[in-house]
């Protein structure tokens, strides 16, 4: 190991003048990354983690700029540069990946001219060798017929392709160092895990360090050598990913990884870190995380703690300080509670609430009429839902799981009646629900805290609304009603008077929640009611929900792309492909014993934090378009088992020890054991 | 965006709004700041109109034609009591811009509430409902766009004032050029009504509305309404200044308010007869006037735009 670090931050300060206060985005950091290291930055929403990369890069937004530190690149000091001298850095050496493949290409350039221009920029090559360079970069990023592709523009490419192409483009001038901000959070697993894969070996193969920022424990485990944990501006614990994983000793971290909801374990309730990230203009004294943290001593409060060396890692809290943190240990609050959930099969016999038979839902995207008779084609549908069969019981959660675009929420809106259903029938509790009647017993819980509130009404108006405007209702009848549904999701009575951009996303949900319950439902749709907030964030409304659903008696139908929330909250599981359900069961028999190949894929893909540094099995390819779903079963161009039967007919569900499942390899018996692990 | 709510309670409405992010834009801009101080006086000067100005130039017994054509007082032949000058007809020029600024201000204003009010109901129409009454909508906005705003009024105005014949002339012209130029400017409220309404209404609390088995109407005028203001706030105060030149326009053409009211652009019209033998004053003073307070609108109107649109911030 050299001993000069490739990239070096010291006493990093980033500053947001406002006209009330300074923001401190940044505040007072210090780390080192080593060349062909990868250094992971975690941390929830606001933590700075990202503006840190910004000011690496030299690219944060003004009025916001760099107050105090260096940042040294290479033995060369970089933060103080002109505009026109890390312009040759940025790109030659240091290159940006960043969140959203579909805004990191510019639309009206082929993806070759932009690799080629960019290549042309840093190095000495001509239009010609920088082209075959272009389609060798292509090439190793995977891109199948590179030859072709390089001439094609960005929409024609995939999400997990165009994620391809803009590592190709930070790779084009083989940097030393690659900021990777969020890289495949925009992502499906199954393509997340592909697109991890690659990064990790192009960069041990050019020797380039990467500074990977996340907000996903999973990905840093089997990516980064060293983590970093950053809250709300500054490091709390860095060291190797090892002993950050397994044996964190910052108090945050241990809260963090333990409201990580994880498949194999079976825990009642997920490790709660109250509250929420303070904002920044209201950051409270001494150490940041007192008011949340468990072991918090007063001296927490008084002095902000620095870095310092316990065990193999550097941790910023007053609890492994020599003479402050004397006799304290760190509390247990917020370890995994390791108590055995309650069995999940219902004992009860089953009363059906829910029935779903055949349902289809399909949207005309088709053309107008005379572009339809000019070019002789017909009419072109969405096959959002194609047939779908399942059944909830009343008490159960219903967990429905599959990747984006496959008709989870299109299921869900057809349910509340958003949607008129082409064909099939739901019936709730055994009256076929035709249309937006029976509006009280059934509500929704919405995925975007921030869309699903009107931010020109106040907390008491969305509540009020919808509580039913039943007999002598006064106005005190309905503010006591709303308080009252506000203290059920954990918020306070006055909270009615604010309007929702007063509160985090966290707390946004909570309301979502009171409103869904204000006209005592038994039956609450949650279409990803969780996968806008953050990990802790997200163990509280889990933990919430489960409350409530103890409780009250509700029904729940869970809609989730992750797989780890579904195994922790359903007592049932479904799995989605292309608008089909490939498989269905109860949620020990679905994880432990999964029988469609789908499934199987799925559970391969997820990051295993208990695996440092594996890597991931893959799933190959991507999810077709339902415009034009291939034929038979949907999934037989990425299934390794797939016959000429698969690509004709439509497989069948059947029952498979515990399971129903819809595959032509498990009835024809060729698909091999789960793995038993 | 940052918090802009009233977190105390002490200081009063003035000071909140003084002290508020619309309020700081407001003060920082030199030219916004100018811009509505002009305005606010005009508004004020148009209000008070009978109080302000130092002459009424409806009372015929006041005027004398032994004071016609006499230049502004700074000038050789001017006189005191004239600061401005006078008309042909002996009246004072400062006391007929006053009082033609409360003419087009009032026009102006009018015909933009009733515009919005049209727009606005057609545009949620048109954005929520969407289908063939959304077509239905947009295609007669878009034929009423492709003539030029102030044909499509004059030909409001012709029609109207034909039906009525000419014996109503005199006392509804007000309520024909305010109908002319509001069926006129309809269009482009409806326009970015529709457009805000069809972002907003697929948005989740929506949804969520409907989940809970609210109608349309309640959806469209209770929901999406107090969500799309804020643009229909800019556009109204960018088309008050359009709407003031349009009744000028209309007015210097003869078919606007009558001339015993006049408006500004009735007096540029006057004027204009005198322009060539040398009595300019006449008209080049409620032409400056004119052009002022369409400036000043319109730069406020432009601040407000700027001001609302989180991305320019």
């Amino acid at each position: 190991m050299t001993d000069k670090p490739l990239l070096e931050v010291r006493n990093l300060r980033v500053e947001f003048p406002t006209r009330e206060a300074t923001l401190v985005a940044v505040d007072d950091i210090s780390f080192h990354i080593n060349a062909g290291e990868v250094l992971g930055v975690v941390g929830e929403s606001g933590a700075g983690k990202s503006m840190t990369g910004a000011a690496i890069i030299g690219l944060i937004e003004p009025p916001g700029h760099i107050a105090g530190g260096e940042i040294i690149f290479d033995g060369q000091r970089i933060d103080n540069l002109s505009n026109t001298e890390i312009r040759k850095i940025r790109g030659r050496h240091i290159g940006a990946i960043f969140q959203d493949p579909l805004t990191s290409l510019n639309p009206l350039h082929t993806v070759g001219r932009q690799i080629i221009d960019t290549i042309i920029t840093h190095l000495p090559l001509s239009q010609k060798q920088a082209r075959t360079r272009a389609l060798e970069l292509l090439k190793e990023v995977g891109i199948p017929s590179a030859e072709e592709r390089i001439d094609h523009y960005p929409h024609q490419f995939s999400g997990g392709m165009r994620q391809r192409v803009v590592i190709a483009l930070a790779l084009c001038a083989d940097p030393k160092l690659i900021i990777a901000d969020e890289p495949t959070t925009a992502l499906d697993v199954s393509i997340q895990a592909q697109i991890i894969n690659l990064l990790k070996g192009l960069c041990s193969q050019y020797d380039t360090a990467i500074m990977l920022v996340t907000h996903d424990m999973g990905v840093i485990a089997e990516t980064a050598d060293r983590v970093a944990v950053m809250y709300a501006g500054r490091i709390g614990e860095i060291g190797p990913v090892a002993d950050i994983i397994q044996q964190p000793k910052l108090p945050y971290t241990v809260g963090l990884m333990g409201s990580i909801p994880a498949i194999g374990e079976d825990v009642e309730r997920l490790t709660q870190i109250d509250g929420s990230m303070p904002r920044l203009n209201a950051l409270p004294s001494g150490c940041r995380f007192h008011p949340r943290c468990p072991s918090a001593f007063a001296y927490c409060a008084i002095e902000r703690p620095e870095l310092i060396e316990a065990g193999n890692s550097q941790v910023a809290c007053w609890l492994y300080d020599k003479e402050k943190g004397q006799g304290k240990s760190p509390a247990h609050g917020l370890q995994k509670t390791h108590t055995k959930a309650v069995s999940k099969t219902t004992t009860q016999p089953a009363n059906t609430l829910l029935q779903v038979e055949g349902l289809k839902q399909y949207f005309d995207v088709s053309p107008p009429l005379l572009t339809r008779l000019l070019e002789r084609t017909g009419r072109k549908y969405v096959h959002a839902v194609d047939g779908l069969d399942f059944t909830i019981n009343r008490g159960e959660t219903f967990g429905l799981v599959g990747e984006s675009g496959c008709g989870k929420s299109t299921v869900a809106r057809a349910i509340v009646g958003l949607y008129k259903a082409t064909d099939g029938t739901i019936c709730f509790d055994y009256v076929d629900d035709g249309g937006l009647d029976d509006k009280q017993r059934m509500q929704m819980i919405f995925q975007d805290p921030h869309a699903s509130l009107n931010p020109r009404w106040r907390v008491r108006e969305i509540v009020a609304e919808a509580i039913p405007a039943g007999t002598g209702s006064t106005k005190q009848k309905i503010t006591a009603r709303v308080g009252e549904l506000l203290a059920q999701v954990g918020l306070a009575a006055e909270d009615a008077r604010k309007y929702p951009h007063e509160f985090s996303g966290g707390q946004r949900q909570r309301i979502s929640i009171a409103r869904a319950l204000a006209g005592e439902p038994e039956f609450l749709v949650c279409d990803e009611p969780t996968s806008a907030l953050d990990v802790s964030v997200q163990a509280q409304i889990l933990n919430l929900m489960v409350d409530l659903q103890r409780r009250m008696g509700l029904t729940y139908l869970f809609i989730s792309h992750d797989l780890a929330v579904v195994n922790h909250i359903s007592t049932k599981v479904g799995v989605m492909y292309l608008g089909r359900l490939v498989e269905w069961a109860d949620t020990d028999t679905l994880f432990s014993n999964p029988q469609h190949p789908y499934t199987r894929m799925l559970l391969d893909s997820i990051p295993d934090l208990t695996n440092i540094g594996a890597k991931r099995s893959q799933v190959g390819g991507e999810v077709p378009s339902p415009i034009n779903p291939p034929s038979g079963c949907t999934f037989h161009p990425r299934c390794p088992f797939a016959t000429d039967r698969c690509k004709s007919e439509i497989p069948i569900a059947s029952s498979v020890s515990g399971s129903s499942v819809a595959c032509h390899a498990i009835e024809e018996k060729r698909l091999p054991d789960w793995k038993t692990s | 965006m940052s918090d802009t709510s009233p977190s105390t309670k002490a200081p009063g409405l003035f000071q909140r709004i003084w002290q508020s992010d619309m309020g700081y834009s407001f003060r920082s801009s030199k030219i916004t700041v100018v811009a509505g101080i002009i305005s606010a006086l005009f508004v004020l000067a148009a209000l008070f109109a009978p109080w302000v100005a130092p002459h009424d130039p409806y009372d015929l017994a006041s005027i004398s034609i032994m004071d016609a054509f006499l230049p502004p007082a700074w000038m050789e032949g001017g006189d005191a009591r004239f600061l401005l000058g006078t008309d042909n007809i002996g009246r004072d020029v400062l006391s007929t811009i006053i009082h033609g600024s409360r003419i087009s201000l009032g026009v102006g204003l009018a015909s933009v509430f009733f515009a919005a009010s049209i727009g606005i109901t057609l545009g949620l129409i048109s954005g929520y409902v969407g289908g063939r009454t959304d077509a239905f909508i947009m295609r007669v906005a878009e034929i009423q766009l492709s003539f030029p705003d102030i044909l499509i009024a004059l030909l409001i105005d012709g029609t109207i004032r034909s039906i009525l014949g000419p014996g109503a002339h005199g006392n509804i012209s007000f309520f024909v050029v305010i109908a002319a130029i509001s069926l006129a400017y309809w269009v482009q409220f409806a326009r970015t009504v529709r457009s805000t309404t069809m972002v907003e209404k697929n948005k989740e609390y929506i949804q969520a509305a409907r989940v809970t088995g609210k109608g349309s109407l309640y959806i469209m005028f209770r929901h999406l309404l107090p969500n799309v203001m804020g643009p229909v706030l800019v556009i109204a105060t960018i088309m008050l200044a359009l709407a003031i030149v349009t009744e000028a326009t209309l007015s210097f053409l003869g078919v606007g308010v009558p001339p015993t009211q006049p408006s500004l652009g009735t007096l540029i019209r006057i004027g204009n007869d005198f322009l060539f033998s040398g009595e300019w004053w006449i008209t080049i003073f409620p032409g400056g006037a004119l052009a002022i307070m369409g400036l000043s609108v319109n730069l406020l109107g432009d601040w407000l735009r700027d001001a609302l649109n989180p991305k320019l911030r």
